[in-house]
């Protein structure tokens, strides 16, 4: 038997379903929903990060001569410009949560830009790669040793996931700004803004295990 | 359990709105269930029209009308049509939706458009795999594996991705119940008062959560591996294509167990019912859900012995395997024990329970067989294994599939079957598929190799019959089916409670209204306890319309 306050959130829950048939607010059950789905988020790449782990026993110097191609000032920005992104993200709820929805709207459109500029700088990253003849089923690969093609193939795999992802999250941003300015996610229901944080935070943890993983091994 | 008179002024969930709109466009848990269903049992009957034909082609040895290439790519499409849009998503996406909130004293799932978006998946998925087939079908069989799988001429793209939609499809549902099961329930429904059918439904969201994703990714990686070649999988490139296997089994047995623990719950609600008693050692049947998702996800290289892997690792995984027929073993020592001296009533859902009782401990034991790494080398990729799993998934699944049909049928459509027809078609089913699998294991053991469109002139006898079986088993399948469907328009009027069960869904009108509790019920004690005298089997059949004015009439 449930007792005391968790009882009475729980009783709280079902009153909302029996008034708006259909239509059930229960934060909690929002936040395990949302949680739930991040873990198979983390599962999807853990996966990669598993297949990388296996290959970087089989061919370890092979992954640090390719680790060494890649740019380390570049990934360092990167990473301090996601990072901040996370940042500003994190402000936008705290602003939404003291009901100064301007700044809240701000500050997401500042994380949106640093997104972009993330992606703008993993673009030239990779266009350098590909004018170099490095892309995948390219015939220069075939030239180099084999654990060096495996490790070009696991990095344009994860990175280009990871940028997919970081579009996925723009895209969520973008809609939740919809909503704040609509004022249907508002500091009584910010829920909607809470979990699009979670997604971003998540996609910028991904990328401080892709960082290290491919940039600083060398 | 008293019925509430404001039932009577609700009509029942399928003529609360008209319209096929209506349908499409619903969030009702039940509307739902019922979208399942019946798109379930299309894709269902298309498959067993292609292990039909398997069949038919291995009747004689050499080519009938089916040539190699056509033949791989039937099996093919029977296992992918079988597990990725019948076995997988059947009783948690059809009997999960519909009766998992009833059950937990809830009016809806946690998410409701959630759910219908599950759906939309799950046609998508489906449309995807019919559109593999328009467009001449793939011969890698279901289990896609590298190298073959990026290098077949045959269209791998579709099936692919179908099988990555569906998946997505599983993992909304899941969560959506784990949700539903976490917030939803009934003020003093504890956890150990819920349904073990509630517990089971638990146990498998868990695994299509966690396991999921990893056949997800691994699906994307052939993708990736056909259209760019990046060698992650190609020897020739540094790849390991056994990594592959491991990647693809990682998800690929963790969901059997998607497949056969759901059944299990079904079996718990129609062994209690029909024995009138409390499922012997509920927490201990309870707790053995988690521990065949928890141990189930550690076997999967058991399918993979002769793949090629370090010694210490095959014993490893041969000791986990052998390590999960405990829990197994343990749901059915119970279901056996529930029955001691209970009083049986011999009805179409207990005489599938019975079927999936004997079926699946064949299957089981023939399992910790290929489990033992002596006798797998011998076993492995023969007629013996697809014996054991389709023991174990058709026995499994696909039996209480029908169990949960049979069972819940008069409480999703307010109508009763013809049980002489029921019966008949189980005897159909049960002689049939026995007939139909049994001598595979025969061949098998004789060394007869799986998924080979010809055969030696030896092997005929044991073909032949498992021929003859299909035909039996095939149309005990279409007496059942054509059965409810009779019943649905025919039938007579099903009460609330036709079985005398004491979970929560049978104090609901049947069908129920499409919210079925005005009021929350509060929940004072478990779930199997009946508290009425035993009633005679006939006494319940025959029983008159007026002694269940209690909300049946609803119009």
């Amino acid at each position: 038997m449930p007792t005391g306050s968790k009882m009475s959130e729980k009783q709280t829950a079902h009153m909302d379903n029996h008034h708006v048939p259909g239509v059930v607010y229960d934060p909690v059950a929002i936040k395990i929903g949302m949680w739930l789905f991040l873990f198979t988020e983390l599962l999807l790449f853990g996966t990669l990060f598993i297949v990388y782990g296996v290959y970087l026993h089989d061919f370890n110097w092979q992954f640090r001569l390719g680790s060494a191609s890649l740019s380390i000032p570049i990934g360092t920005v990167n990473t301090v410009i996601l990072l901040t992104s996370s940042l500003t993200m994190a402000l936008s709820i705290a602003a939404l949560q003291r009901s100064r929805k301007g700044r809240s709207i701000g500050l997401m459109w500042i994380t949106i830009l640093f997104a972009v500029a993330f992606l703008v700088i993993k673009t030239f990253e990779w266009s350098a790669k590909f004018a170099h003849g490095i892309y995948p089923g390219s015939d220069h690969l075939l030239e180099l040793t084999k654990g060096e093609n495996v490790f070009y193939g696991l990095y344009f795999t994860m990175t280009g996931l990871h940028a997919l992802h970081v579009i996925i999250g723009i895209g969520l941003i973008l809609f939740a700004m919809k909503r704040v300015s609509g004022e249907r996610t508002t500091p009584e229901r910010p829920l909607l803004l809470e979990n699009t944080g979670l997604y971003w935070h998540l996609v910028d943890l991904i990328w401080i295990y892709l960082f290290p993983l491919f940039y600083l091994i060398s | 359990m008293e019925p509430n008179s404001t039932h009577n002024a609700m009509p029942d969930y399928i003529r609360a709105e008209k319209g096929i709109g209506s349908w499409l466009t619903t969030t009702d848990h039940k509307r739902i269930g019922i979208l399942y269903l019946a798109s379930i049992l299309v894709f269902f009957l298309f498959a067993v029209g292609l292990g039909l034909m398997i069949r038919l082609e291995l009747f004689a040895p050499g080519e009938q009308f089916l040539d190699s290439d056509s033949y791989n790519r039937t099996i093919t499409l029977h296992g992918i049509a079988m597990i990725f849009l019948f076995i997988i998503p059947g009783i948690p996406a059809v009997f999960g939706n519909f009766f998992l909130p009833i059950q937990i004293g809830a009016n809806d799932v946690m998410f409701p458009r959630l759910n219908l978006m599950s759906w939309y998946f799950y046609i998508a998925g489906g449309l995807f795999a019919l559109g593999s087939v328009i467009i001449g079908g793939v011969d890698t069989g279901w289990t896609f594996y590298i190298p073959y799988s990026s290098d077949t001429s045959t269209d791998v793209y579709l099936p692919i991705l179908a099988a990555f939609i569906l998946g997505w499809s599983s993992i909304l549902t899941g969560l959506n119940f784990i949700a539903t099961v976490h917030r939803m329930r009934a003020p003093g429904m504890g956890w150990f008062r819920m349904p073990l059918f509630v517990w089971s439904l638990y146990a498998t969201a868990w695994i299509q959560i966690l396991a999921t994703p990893v056949v997800g990714i691994t699906l994307i990686l052939i993708l990736l591996e056909r259209m760019l070649g990046v060698g992650i999988f190609d020897p020739g490139k540094g790849g390991d294509p056994i990594l592959f296997q491991h990647l693809f089994w990682i998800y690929s047995h963790p969901a059997v167990y998607i497949m056969v623990l759901p059944a299990m719950g079904v079996v718990s609600e129609v062994v209690s019912v029909f024995c009138r008693k409390v499922v012997f050692g509920y927490k201990f049947v309870a707790y053995s859900s988690l521990a065949i998702a928890g141990i189930g996800s550690l076997v999967w290289a058991h399918h993979m012995f002769t793949s090629g892997m370090a010694d210490v690792a095959r014993v490893v995984f041969s000791l986990l395997t052998f390590l999960v027929a405990i829990p197994s073993a343990v749901k059915v020592f119970n279901w056996l024990a529930t029955m001691y001296k209970g009083s049986i009533r011999l009805e179409p859902p207990f005489l599938f329970a019975l079927a999936f009782i004997f079926l699946f401990s064949v299957g089981g034991f023939t399992g910790l067989l290929q489990g033992a790494l002596s006798t797998d080398i011998h076993l492995h990729d023969t007629a013996f294994i697809v014996a054991h799993f389709h023991y174990t998934m058709l026995g499994g699944g696909g039996v209480m599939f029908f169990a949960a049909l049979y069972h819940w049928f008069p409480k999703m459509f307010g109508r009763m079957y013809n049980r002489a027809s029921a019966v008949t078609g189980w005897i159909l089913f049960f002689v049939g598929f026995n007939c139909l699998y049994f001598p595979l294991f025969v061949a098998g053991l004789f060394g007869m190799p799986r998924r080979y469109a010809d055969y030696l002139p030896e092997y005929t006898v044991y073909h032949r019959i498992s021929t003859i079986g299909s035909w039996i088993m095939v149309a005990g399948i279409l007496l059942l089916v054509g059965n409810l469907i009779h019943g649905l328009f025919r039938g007579r009027k099903a009460k609330s409670n036709p079985w005398g069960g004491a979970t929560l869904e049978w104090s609901t009108p049947s069908p129920p209204p499409t919210h079925q509790f005005p009021e929350i019920p509060e929940i004072t004690g478990g779930p199997y306890e009946y508290q009425d005298e035993v009633e005679n089997a006939d006494e319940v059949e025959d029983a008159d319309e007026v002694e269940d004015a209690d909300g049946v009439e609803n119009e």
